[in-house]
This record gives structure tokens, C-alpha cells and sequence, in this order.
């Protein structure tokens, strides 16, 4: 695997081969010194053209556990500000010698962009409201960890702004490619005009979805939507679409209540929800870094060595790793 | 002046077919017939002979943004697709909204190796508020009035410039048809790609709603209005209706039209962003439908030249456009012409002299005859090659069809009497 720039572009055997990765890059941060030598000496570039501080840490973290170099790419301080082009600023980055760029950007397929022009690894960390690949990934890492290694069956709601949403696009294909029941829940202008391709189904009625999920997944709502004509009001959304506490109690006892970050507290979800025996949102965060780990591992490190696998890098007791081999 | 004559070729005209050598001799067709002679020959054997190209809808970007197209360089491109004359689109910087602007590109023109027609912009600034002097300008020779680029969105503003026009011989209210107000904000049709690719869309509906009140418009007011880059079925069928009710009505098609889908934006390159954007099999199948039956009139390119940085951002950041000159014919052999969906005097009527009707252009797409100008198109239907965007005589890249090899290509081309295109290379 060269890139990780969507979902779209995996198999099932890719997604499951990543997360079993990631599991046992998870038990590398449980240890006392969760940092592992296994892509020592390779240059990290963290490209983000628009705020983010969840999944930036999250990538930063992932990459100086597995003892790479990180250089942090601002990109209100840098030549960007000064009209340089996004080809221009990636080819100068690169001349610089580095191995990947985790980016972000405002706009759609901006990383599929970058990748044809430069060499480095590319991994997706958002683009626009295309995918968000390793949300999806680390939502997967989630859910095996409490319903099991597949998923077939499941069934997940992802409600909310489904039009504007990275994270739905891409956790829609992952979710169905696992096997699970996935239905959309939104009012029909936060929807995009056809859902024709994708692997779902749709309702505008939370509530009459509500009874029946093993997982419902909220997206964050943007203010801005009202100005937008796309609402009347966040009031009459969260009346609508919010999982208030009122909605909560009519979940199974067993369902999952999963959320992206950051949380609109109040609107799209109800504080004591989010922070209710129901919620996996910490997790969640939590399993960002192995599942981040992991893509850099697969991206930078079984292909630069061709032989080491997940196993000896982690080890087969956890207590030490043999790093060294990896070049 | 030497006499020149056109030897081997199938002459092709809105009178008819006929194999025949044409002499030309100070400007003018003197001679159609068999075995004529002249001090220079040119070889036209397996081509056909034709009354030189006219688009009704091209992009030079003179002034203000030379470092992507000028008069000069946009007129060469023309040249070598076999154009003999094109209108020039008024979203210049400044804008063809202004006599003195208009007839600078016009200057420019008249030293170039095609003719150069200006539009006129409706309003002033483009900016669809005022009316822009369009009496003055239609004085300078505009036909075509049009706030190309952006849409004439306030329907007041369209009825008064389609009343205004009546007073104006000849003169064409042309219409970029896309509301803003449902297309704003979109970088690509809105649709089953643009839903799973996360691009935002501009939905069919944008265009279809303007054509359905410019058509309104038209009817009450009697004035002409014409249809820049139809791109949807919903609008072909509206335009198809409204001619059948005897309106002034006229529509264009751009072969990326109906070459390119809204699929080929998966790859996220620029380079397939364009306004109205790439639509549906379905809707490509309906531009077919219309250019076969006459619903549509003409094929204009949109020739839109960009420079390669603009089109070096994410998708939704660069500009949207692309060259069609150089590649036009070909596109209209190869997907019209060869599968049987127009007659070769179809196809060139809609190239050519319905064009020039269109922009009343008096010396163009005229039967090749004794005492017509001769402006010429020579195209050899059979000759393969491969589109090299660097090799492209426009001073931009941007080409969808970078990489493809196309059947057919223009051998010569002919204006007023000069030899401006010679075995496919530029004379000047």
C-alpha cells in the first residue's frame, strides 16, 4: 500500500489486515513506555491546511511512538499565507527529504492531488467533506473491541450532517464493508441529492430507527448550516435529531453511543449521554493513535523492508522490539 | 495575388457535396471544378473541403490574463482546428462591457490568422444590474451580447436586455444558463459522483430553471435568445419545445459535452472542472439527440485557456474551463460523425455556417462559390494522432483529452485567400 487516501479504495482483507495491526500497536501504548523503534530515522510531515487538534496530536503522537521524526507544516505561518501554490509547497517539502505527509485540507481530494505529484507516502487526514480515512479505521478498531471481530449484521445509524461529513463517507463504506446494517439519519437537506453507490439506507426518523440499533453514531453539526437555509434552527434539530437523554433511554441496553469529536454538547448530543455508560467517545480517541500507528507502519515500514511483519515488531512477549532490523 | 488552387478534395457546403478543385484567387473563390490550375497547389486529396469553422463561443483572455491566452495565440489555436472565426467572450479583465475595450480585442483581431468577433457584455461590469452600452457596441460590429461566465440571474434585467435588443439588428441575447443561486458554491454536477466523491454540486436544476424563464422571457418579449453550453436533457427538451412553438430561440453544445461524463472528476484533476459542469450518460445522450435533430444549432467549444498553476490546486480551488480549439472537429468526427449520429453536413452546418448565421458573420461558413471570401477549412477525416498538450499551439495545457489519440485533423486552413494552416502547422 503506497497511500491511504480513502476507504473507497480498500478491500475488506485490507481493512482487517489494518485493524489487526492496530491491535497490536494498541497494546504497544498500553505499555509504561509506549514508544517502539520501528520507523526510526523516517521524516513525518504534518501537512494541515485547516485547524484540527484531535486528529493532528493523534497523527503526532502515532508517529513519534514509532520513533519517527515529525515535522509540523503550520500553515498560517508559512508560505501558503504568501500565495504559494499546494503543488509548489508539497514539491519543496519534499525536496527536503521525507518519507510521508499526513494531511489535511479543505478540500476534496486535495491528497489524491499531492499524490501525483510528489513520491512520499500520503495518508488522508481529511479532505474536504471527502473522507476521512483513519476515523473510520479507528471507529472499526472500536466496535470490534466491543461487538466482536465482524460486524456483519451490526446495525449502526450515523446521524446527522451527512452532506458536509469526511467522516461518514468514509465510515458509511467501511462499516457496510465489514458487514454491517448501516442507515443514514438526517433531515433529507443534510443528505446529498442521491445516495445512489452507496452501501446504505436512509431515514429522516431517528426515532423510529432508535429501537433497533446496536450503535448510533453522531456527527457534529455545524452552526453554520442555519444561515444556510439547510435548517430552521440547532433547536429544532436536537428537538429532531439530537440524542437527548429522553432518546437515550429508549436505546437498547447494549448500544454503543459513538461521536468524531469535538462535540456540540446540548445540540447533537446531551452531556450526560456523552458522558454515559452508552459512550465510547474517549475510546474512540484512544484508539486513534495505534490505528495511526499502524497506517504509518503499513505505509513506511513493512515496504521499505519487505520482510518485518506486525509480529516482530511488536513482539511476541511485548516486552521489547526489535526495531534495529527495519532500517 | 498567385492564384491557389485546392486539389483532390471532396467540397462540402450548406448547398451540397460534390468532388471538385477550388481556385482562389485575391480573397475570393473564383473557380469550383474539375482539373483546375494556379501557380501554387495545395494538396487536399481524402479531405473535405469546407467553408472554414465558426465558434460562436471561445475565451482569449486578452486583456488581462495574457499569461493564459492572447488574441494572437487563441486565433492560432483556432486556426489549426480549422476555425476561420471566432466570437470572443466578454470576461476579460477589463470586460467587453466598453467600446474602447472592445475595440482593442477587435485591433488585435485583424493582425491574427483567424477573425476575431467580439461579444458584448449585457450589463456593466458583468455584473447583471445595469445594461452595458450595447447600442455602442453593436455599432463596433457586436452580435452576440452575454455575460458569459456568470449567468444573467435577475429576471428583470434579462427582460429588459432581451427588449433592448429588438432595437438592435441581428443581435443575440446569449445566455450562460446557470442560476447561482442553486449552482453557487458547486465545482461539479450534482449527482451520484459528486454525492460519493464529497465535491459540492451544481445540479442540473441551476440551469434548467433559467432556460425554463429565459424561454418564458423570450416568448413575451420576441427578442432572440440564445443558449450557451447546454448540458443537460431537461434543457435540450425545453429548447426542442419551445423552437416547435416558433420562438427566437437558439442553443449550443461543446464537445465535452458529449464526450465527457461527471465520472471522470473521480481522478479530482482540474483539469475536468468546467461550468455548466460534465453531466450524466443520460444527459450526453440528450446533447446527441438535439444536435441530431437541430435542437441544438451549433458546436462551440468554450475554449477556455488557464494557466497550469491555476489548475495545480484541489479541485474545488482552480478555476474552471478548458481548451476545445484544436480538438473540436476530431471530437465531432469521432463521437457524432463516425458512430452515425449526424451527417458530415450536418456536422458541419453545426461547426460552421449555422454558427456564422448566429453571429452574423457575413463572410463566413458561405457555400464555396465564386466571389465568397475564402475562408476555408481542409480536414482529412482519416489522419490519426495524439493529443500533446505541450504541442498545443494555445499557450495553455489544460486539455481533458491530453494523452488520447483522435481520428482527424485539420490540414489546412484558409483565410480571406492566405494559407493560414499548411499541413497542419501554423504559417504565422
Amino acid at each position: 500500500m503506497k497511500h491511504l487516501l480513502s476507504i473507497a479504495d480498500l478491500t475488506r482483507d485490507d481493512i482487517e489486515e489494518m485493524l489487526v495491526l492496530a491491535e497490536s500497536f494498541r497494546e504497544v501504548t498500553q505499555r509504561d513506555i509506549p514508544k517502539v523503534p520501528a520507523l526510526r530515522g523516517k521524516v513525518v510531515v504534518s501537512l494541515f491546511y485547516e485547524d484540527s487538534t484531535r486528529t493532528r496530536i493523534s497523527f503526532e503522537t502515532a508517529a513519534k511512538r514509532l520513533s519517527c521524526d515529525v515535522m509540523g507544516f503550520s500553515v498560517s505561518s508559512s508560505s501558503v499565507k504568501k500565495g504559494e501554490s499546494l503543488r509548489d509547497t508539497v514539491q519543496t517539502i519534499e525536496a527536503m527529504g521525507i518519507d510521508a505527509v499526513v494531511m489535511r485540507h479543505s478540500a476534496a481530494g486535495a491528497p489524491n492531488r499531492v499524490a501525483d505529484w510528489i513520491d512520499a507516502h500520503i495518508v488522508n487526514a481529511g479532505d474536504g467533506c471527502h473522507e476521512h480515512p483513519t476515523q473510520a479505521l479507528l471507529d472499526l478498531l472500536t466496535l470490534r473491541r466491543h461487538l466482536g471481530a465482524g460486524l456483519d449484521g451490526a446495525r449502526i445509524a450515523i446521524v446527522g450532517d451527512i452532506l458536509h461529513s469526511r467522516v461518514a463517507r468514509s465510515d458509511a463504506l467501511a462499516f457496510a464493508a465489514l458487514g454491517a446494517d448501516v442507515t443514514l439519519v438526517a433531515p433529507p437537506t443534510l443528505l446529498p441529492s442521491t445516495l445512489a453507490g452507496w452501501p446504505v439506507s436512509v431515514s429522516h426518523d431517528l426515532d423510529a430507527v432508535l429501537a433497533d440499533l446496536d450503535v448510533i453514531y453522531l456527527l457534529r453539526i455545524q452552526r453554520e448550516r442555519q444561515n444556510e437555509a439547510l435548517l430552521p434552527s440547532l433547536r429544532e434539530y436536537t428537538a429532531r435529531y439530537g440524542l437527548t437523554v429522553e432518546r437515550a433511554g429508549r436505546l437498547r441496553k447494549d448500544a454503543l453511543v459513538m461521536h468524531p469529536g469535538p462535540m456540540n454538547r446540548g445540540v447533537e448530543i446531551a452531556a450526560e449521554v456523552a458522558e454515559g455508560p452508552a459512550s465510547v467517545i474517549t475510546e474512540q480517541v484512544a484508539n486513534g493513535v495505534a490505528v495511526r500507528m499502524a497506517v504509518l507502519y503499513k505505509l513506511l515500514g513493512s515496504g521499505a523492508s519487505g520482510v518485518v511483519g506486525p509480529g516482530a515488531v511488536v513482539g511476541a512477549s511485548g516486552a521489547h522490539v526489535e526495531g534495529a532490523t527495519l532500517g | 495575388m498567385a492564384d491557389l488552387v485546392i486539389t483532390g478534395g471532396r467540397v462540402l457546403d450548406a448547398s451540397g457535396e460534390r468532388a471538385a478543385d477550388v481556385l482562389v484567387r485575391g480573397g475570393h473563390v473564383v473557380e469550383v471544378g474539375e482539373g483546375l490550375r494556379g501557380d501554387e497547389r495545395l494538396d487536399a486529396a481524402g479531405c473535405i473541403v469546407t467553408p472554414g469553422l465558426v465558434d460562436v463561443h471561445v475565451h482569449l483572455r486578452e486583456p488581462g490574463m495574457e499569461e493564459a491566452e492572447t488574441v494572437e495565440t487563441g486565433a492560432r489555436a483556432a486556426a489549426l482546428g480549422g476555425y476561420t472565426a471566432v466570437v470572443a467572450m466578454p470576461n476579460t479583465t477589463p470586460p467587453l462591457d466598453d467600446p474602447a475595450v472592445v475595440a482593442a480585442v477587435l485591433a488585435a483581431g485583424e493582425r491574427a490568422i483567424c477573425e476575431v468577433a467580439s461579444s458584448g457584455a449585457i450589463t456593466k461590469g458583468r455584473q447583471g444590474r445595469e445594461l452595458a452600452p450595447m447600442g455602442e457596441l453593436h455599432k463596433l460590429g457586436v452580435r452576440m451580447f452575454t455575460d458569459d461566465g456568470d449567468c444573467v440571474a435577475d429576471a428583470g434585467v434579462m427582460r429588459r436586455a432581451l427588449e433592448y435588443s429588438l432595437a438592435l439588428p441581428m443581435a443575440v441575447i446569449s445566455q450562460h444558463a446557470e442560476d447561482p443561486a442553486l449552482a453557487g458554491g458547486g465545482a461539479m454536477h450534482e449527482g451520484e459522483w459528486s454525492s460519493r466523491l464529497g465535491i459540492p454540486g451544481r445540479p442540473a436544476a441551476a440551469e434548467e430553471v433559467i432556460v425554463a424563464r429565459d424561454l418564458i422571457l423570450a416568448g413575451v418579449t420576441g427578442a432572440h435568445v440564445h443558449f450557451q453550453h447546454v448540458s443537460t436533457a431537461g434543457a435540450v427538451e425545453m429548447v426542442r419545445a419551445a423552437k416547435a412553438r416558433g420562438l427566437r430561440v437558439s442553443a449550443e453544445a461543446c464537445p465535452h459535452h458529449f464526450t465527457l461524463t461527471d465520472a471522470c472528476c473521480a481522478s479530482f484533476d482540474p483539469v475536468f472542472k468546467v461550468n455548466p459542469p460534465l453531466r450524466t450518460e443520460a444527459d450526453l445522450a440528450a446533447i446527441k439527440a438535439g444536435l441530431a435533430d437541430g435542437t441544438i444549432d451549433v458546436i462551440a467549444t468554450d475554449h477556455a485557456p488557464h494557466p497550469t498553476e491555476a489548475k495545480e490546486r484541489p479541485f474545488e480551488e482552480a478555476p474552471s474551463g478548458m481548451l476545445g480549439l484544436e480538438t473540436a472537429l476530431a471530437l465531432v468526427w469521432e463521437e457524432l460523425v463516425r458512430p452515425g449520429v449526424l451527417t458530415e453536413a450536418q456536422a458541419l452546418a453545426a461547426a460552421s455556417w449555422r454558427g456564422a448565421a448566429i453571429a452574423g458573420l457575413a463572410h463566413q461558413g458561405q457555400p464555396v462559390a465564386p466571389d465568397a471570401v475564402a475562408n476555408l477549412c481542409i480536414f482529412d477525416p482519416e489522419h490519426r494522432w495524439e493529443v500533446d498538450a505541450d504541442r498545443l499551439a494555445s499557450k495553455a495545457r489544460n486539455t481533458p483529452y491530453a494523452g488520447r489519440t483522435l481520428t482527424g485533423k485539420v490540414r489546412h486552413t484558409i483565410l480571406r485567400g492566405e494559407v493560414v494552416v499548411r499541413d497542419g502547422e501554423a504559417q504565422r
